[in-house]
């Protein structure tokens, strides 16, 4: 039976040392939705990406993938869980020791006993959509930072997941090749019915393929709805954001003067 | 301020207990390592996750057959070393001749394993770390965790059965090396024959100093592949960190391996 959302997070409370990161975040994406996970730098939201990917433990609360809770689950479980999800790391994560082909076979030669040629055949098909037909005897190191991009996206898809995570995904390109990436992301919704979370800070990217945004600020939700909703927010910290305007935090003057003397 | 009479004992101490604290964790770590890798061995194939045996072949001839020249080089300096200062002191005695008995045994039991251990530290337990903190680094360790394969049995388990194959038969080959280097030292200075030395040589040493100069091996196998794959999955901070983790795993490893090989010397010996 399908769960009713896709990805559920209810009160999630990181810390990382004694630093509490991510303070009681609670979230729900459906089935087949684009969401973007917006914030400034330090908002929280590459560490919330993290713990969805299940590679850290949380201080409290719960993470459920396609309704199984990730810290419950066997290890068995959670290897399968693994199979229905794809991740684009935002320096791509490619095997540097391994070709572009081989990259994006290894998911398939590590799960699957399909014959080399079938895999072969497949991770072409999958560097077709990512627009990298022929590259896939080439090394990672010979790469343009857009098309290792891609071919991780490539990697990403190759077994076909339910659930795609971006992190960062138009870090470091240029407009145009960002834009590129973004229909690709819009492609692969529309055509698998992939769920998709996107970690970024980049408005007009979000703004052109979310279904939903979700606005991170100090560890904790700001605002979870529509791009429209999100436009026309009143939420202070909100318009900040989206009209690139600095920070008037007001200064608190005892903590302050405790931070300069070093006994804070 | 008022505190400064006791912060004057305090913090060293502090210090100190700090250090242990990290000794011992890191100790731990090593450990479950060492178990985890041995689990995916055994356990892997039957959970969907084997250990590639093409990989740990490659591994085989990336560690092994590439180290045989150097190795070679090394050990037969070792042998002609030895043969000098054997000659040297037993000339004292007038018993030149005996030194075939001083190059078998102290080649086998010690010398052997010892510089092999150390060479296969400096090449392959430095790229270890090296490898292992680069995709720590540039998140390719998190890559394949997401991927649902576990970094530990697709990058340590392999290391470690090509480890296990190739130094002994590394410390085989640079026994033999070091006995030739020893050979032609003793031929040129006292002429003695290759097969005279060969014959006594073969009729002092037992299978035992040959096998506790492998047993040896494995124990450092063992030390090398851990230390290096350990530094290299803490790295944190760049490439400065990598560069960190590898001198770090170098000579920890050199460390480790001397202490292990007198406590073994010390217990085989009893």
């Amino acid at each position: 039976m399908e769960p009713e959302h896709a990805i559920e997070v209810e009160n999630l409370v990181t810390h990382y040392g004694t630093r509490k990161i991510l303070d009681g975040v609670d979230l729900t994406i459906e089935h087949g939705e684009i969401n973007i996970i917006m914030g400034g730098s330090g908002s929280g939201k590459s560490t919330l990406l993290r713990h969805l990917l299940g590679l850290h433990t949380a201080t409290s609360g719960c993470i459920k993938l396609l309704g199984q809770d990730i810290d419950k689950i066997s290890p068995s479980e959670l290897h399968d869980l693994r199979t229905n999800m794809g991740v684009s790391f935002q320096g791509g994560a490619l095997i540097s020791s391994m070709t572009v082909g081989e990259n994006v076979q290894l998911p398939l030669r590590e799960h699957t006993k399909l014959d080399d040629s079938t895999m072969g055949i497949m991770a072409r098909m999958k560097l077709e959509v990512v627009n990298l037909g022929g590259f896939e005897d080439l090394m990672p190191s010979q790469l343009s930072g857009g098309m290792i991009k891609r071919a991780a996206l490539a990697r990403a898809i190759v077994m076909d997941p339910k659930m795609l995570f971006f992190d960062e995904p138009s870090a470091g390109l240029d407009p145009v090749a960002s834009s590129e990436l973004d229909d690709l992301i819009l492609k692969l919704r529309d055509s698998m019915q992939m769920t998709i979370v996107v970690v970024t800070h980049e408005l007009e990217s979000a703004f052109k393929i979310a279904d939903r945004i979700t606005v991170l600020d100090h560890g904790k939700i700001l605002l979870a709805g529509t791009v429209e909703e999100v436009k026309n927010s009143s939420i202070e910290r909100v318009q900040d954001l989206l009209n690139r305007r600095s920070r008037n935090d007001d200064i608190d003057a005892d903590q302050y003067m405790d931070r300069l003397t070093g006994d804070a | 301020m008022a505190e400064s009479g006791v912060g004057g004992i305090r913090q060293p101490l502090e210090n100190l207990g700090k250090a242990s604290a990290d000794f011992i964790e890191e100790f731990g770590y090593y450990l479950a390592l060492i178990f985890e890798s041995f689990y995916w061995i055994a356990v892997g194939p039957f959970k969907r996750q084997p250990v590639r045996f093409s990989v740990a072949m490659s591994q085989m001839v990336e560690i092994g057959i590439a180290a045989l020249p150097i190795v070679f080089i090394l050990s037969f300096a070792i042998g002609v070393m030895l043969a000098i200062q054997g000659v040297h002191t037993l000339k004292q005695f007038g018993a030149e001749t005996q030194v075939v008995l001083g190059i078998a045994l102290s080649v086998t039991r010690e010398f052997g394993p010892l510089i092999t251990g150390i060479l296969v530290a400096g090449r392959t337990g430095s790229a270890l770390a090296a490898r292992v903190g680069t995709m720590q680094v540039n998140q390719e360790v998190d890559a394949l965790r997401v991927m649902g394969i576990n970094p530990v049995r697709y990058l340590v388990s392999p290391v470690l059965i090509a480890m296990l194959v190739m130094m002994p038969l590394i410390t085989l080959f640079s026994d033999l090396a070091a006995m030739f280097g020893g050979a032609v030292y003793c031929n040129l200075d006292l002429g003695l024959g290759y097969v005279a030395y060969w014959d006594q040589g073969t009729t002092f040493i037992t299978p035992n100093d040959v096998l506790q100069g492998l047993f040896k091996s494995l124990v450092f196998a063992v030390i090398i592949t851990l230390i290096g794959v350990s530094n290299g999955f803490s790295v944190t901070g760049g490439a400065e960190g990598v560069g960190r983790a590898t001198t770090r795993a170098v000579v920890l490893a050199i460390s480790y391996l001397v202490l292990a090989d007198m406590t073994f010397t010390y217990f085989l010996n009893r």
